[in-house]
């Protein structure tokens, strides 16, 4: 890509009006999703006394149960929990986490860096063989590539990401056993580089093949009309060889709106992330939503909901700040 | 190129033919667009009914319970008395997919008219009233879109565990937003059509120009959703189902079948994954296709932009 025009002072402005007009949505919106959390969780016939008793519950006086409940913080209408959950949250205490036993801020520590591992493998993986499949296929449009393309593509789309976890154990770990198919390292290994590297391909793989057929869908399409240009029939004119014409006039112009998209994919790359984490036993923060959710552990659950809304909006931000700084035509007011 | 080649002088280069600029299809070659929407929909089409026959007859056909356990044939692999093979209780494959594939099929359409209603509701009330309310009704769609559905979907599940309307609920709350902005869009652009001017100074209440001229014309773009839908609701719910969180075990839908089938695979029973996995590819696949042709066909200015 052509190295972006220097940010003038203009351009700095428009950037800080995005992030500030930004945050001051996101926010309202990040405690929207609380709110509507909270009172899901207050409409749920579960009652978390009652699992925390368990058979107990039965020759439990009330007032243990009272004590119980404000023990866990769940005295009070579901606003006053809401509110204490929010002043804690400015504390950076999010409460205790029933399933793990230990504070969901630590679950958090302990497992997002394996999570991000993960997903920027699978993000790398996945960027990659979109650029190479996606330009192959305009390129040579028509051709058994780009049919055979664009074929697998629509039907990996319609796949769940376990379909293809499954198909990979399948074949790399049951078939030709070449990877190991659970876990972060051998069971009792020290998680070394080597370790960790052999145990996190598979997953990575899957990961980042199962978010690969929008992408490389775009990347096609959107080179195709890329390639009808008036620029590019002019560098055509000019005589340059077609391999520049394709990769240094075509493919740039092409690639700015693939920076939207690919901010747009964030929430299917944490809905993979959970469903992969799952299947290969990876120790992240996704696969925590699913044994959260199996043990109706609601702070570790909302907690990581609110996460991902975070994680979301900061995506298409960053996705948004990269094509301002990119493209010097995006017009600066946004 | 080796040496004998060179003095034999057999050796030629291959005709590059004439010159053919990037992204230009070979002349004579079919090119990327060339299915036609006709060909789309009865691919798809004729797909889904034989897929949904399949699933309602030969659960009844096959003479069995779809859920009998026959501990003396474990894992068998396919067979002509079992053409799936045998899972790991000895159940028919076969027939647990078909019966697996209806359930979902069921939930799917459940859902997705269910969020089609949401969305339609949601959209024409915030395309309406406007102003104020308009940006508050697309705050909450903003806020729903910005969890991921699957999320969502999960923490929705978790807490309203076991049954199977906690499945639709769930899938139902969380895909209503594409259709709410859609219809929303739609409502913004005919509200200043003369037709809808031409009501109001005819007299027509508000109610019923809404019911009489708005929501009719945002039909085709309602159904065209929720068609749009199936196929997201029913990878939903088998995602659901796969991680333990979907249907009660009763009601095995194509994702409870693969759950069971993880421990399979890894025994070498690849027949228990794959083929209730290529139900699931064949029947979105299908879906999508019949989707496709309805946006041709009800969509006028997409098909023009689809021809340049």
């Amino acid at each position: 890509m052509t190295a972006p025009a220097l940010p003038d002072r203009r351009r700095g402005r428009a950037l800080a009006r995005l992030v500030g007009l930004r945050v001051l949505v996101g926010v309202p919106t990040v405690l929207l999703v609380a709110v509507a959390v909270f009172l899901l969780a207050a409409a749920s016939p579960f009652r978390p006394v009652y699992q925390y008793f368990g058979v107990g519950i039965f020759s439990a006086s009330d007032e243990d149960i009272a004590a119980a409940e404000r023990a866990l913080g769940l005295d009070g209408g579901v606003f006053d929990q809401l509110g204490r959950w929010l002043a804690g949250l400015l504390t950076g205490d999010l409460g205790q986490s029933l399933s793990m036993r230990q504070p969901v801020t630590q679950v958090i520590v302990e497992r997002l860096p394996w999570t991000l591992l993960l997903a920027g493998l699978a993000l790398l993986v996945s960027l990659v063989l979109a650029l190479t499949a996606g330009t192959v296929a305009a390129w040579r449009q028509g051709g058994w590539f780009d049919r055979v393309v664009t074929t697998v593509g629509h039907t990996l789309e319609g796949l769940p990401p376990f379909v293809l976890a499954l198909g990979a154990i399948a074949v790399f770990a049951v078939a030709w056993p070449v990877l190991p198919v659970a876990g972060l390292t051998d069971a009792g290994a020290a998680p070394t580089f080597a370790q960790v590297g052999r145990h996190v391909a598979l997953p990575a793989v899957v990961l980042g093949v199962s978010q690969t057929p929008w992408l490389v869908l775009h990347v096609r399409a959107s080179l195709i009309s890329a390639l009808d240009d008036d620029h590019v029939a002019g560098a055509r004119a000019r005589g340059l060889p077609e391999t520049v014409v394709v990769l240094r006039h075509a493919l740039p112009t092409a690639l700015l709106p693939f920076v939207t998209v690919l901010g747009n994919r964030l929430p299917e790359l944490v809905t993979g992330a959970v469903l992969v984490e799952t299947v290969f036993s990876w120790p992240g923060i996704a696969a925590a939503v699913v044994s959260a959710a199996l043990a109706v552990d609601f702070p570790l659950l909302a907690a990581l909901t609110l996460l991902s809304a975070i994680a979301v909006l900061a995506g298409s931000l960053v996705a948004d700040m990269t094509v301002l700084l990119l493209d010097p035509r995006v017009d600066a007011d946004v | 190129m080796s040496d004998s080649a060179l003095l034999t002088g057999t050796h030629h280069r291959r005709d590059p033919g004439p010159w053919r600029p990037a992204g230009r299809p070979r002349p004579g070659s079919p090119r990327g667009r060339r299915t036609s929407g006709r060909a789309r929909l009865l691919a798809g089409a004729s797909g889904l009914v034989v897929l949904v026959l399949a699933a309602v007859l030969v659960p009844r056909l096959g003479g069995l319970d779809e859920g009998a356990v026959d501990y003396t044939a474990i894992r068998l692999p396919p067979s002509a008395a079992h053409p799936f093979g045998t899972d790991s209780v000895g159940r028919d494959v076969l027939l647990r997919s078909f019966a697996g594939l209806w359930v979902s099929l069921q939930v799917a359409a459940a859902c997705a008219v269910l969020s089609t209603v949401i969305g339609t509701l949601f959209g024409a009330l915030s395309g309406l009233l406007g102003g104020w309310y308009d940006r508050l009704l697309m705050r909450v769609v903003d806020a729903v879109n910005a969890v991921p559905h699957l999320l969502l979907g999960i923490v929705i599940v978790a807490l309203y565990r076991g049954s199977v309307l906690a499945v639709i609920a769930s899938i139902g709350l969380t895909h209503w937003t594409t259709v709410a902005r859609v219809v929303r869009a739609e409502i913004l652009s005919l509200r200043g059509r003369p037709f809808v001017d031409a009501a109001i100074s005819g007299g027509a209440s508000r109610m019923r120009v809404l019911r009489r001229h708005l929501l009719p014309a945002v039909v085709p773009q309602a159904v065209l959703s929720a068609v749009l839908i199936l196929p997201h609701a029913v990878w939903h719910e088998t995602a659901l189902s796969f991680l333990g969180l979907g249907l009660p075990p009763h009601l095995a839908s194509l994702g409870t079948i693969l759950g069971e089938g993880r421990q399979a695979v890894l025994l070498g029973s690849w027949w228990i994954v794959v083929f209730p996995s290529l139900l699931l590819a064949a029947t979105t696949l299908c879906v999508a296709g019949v989707g496709a042709w309805w946006r041709d066909r009800t969509l006028p200015r997409r098909r023009s932009e689809q021809a340049l």
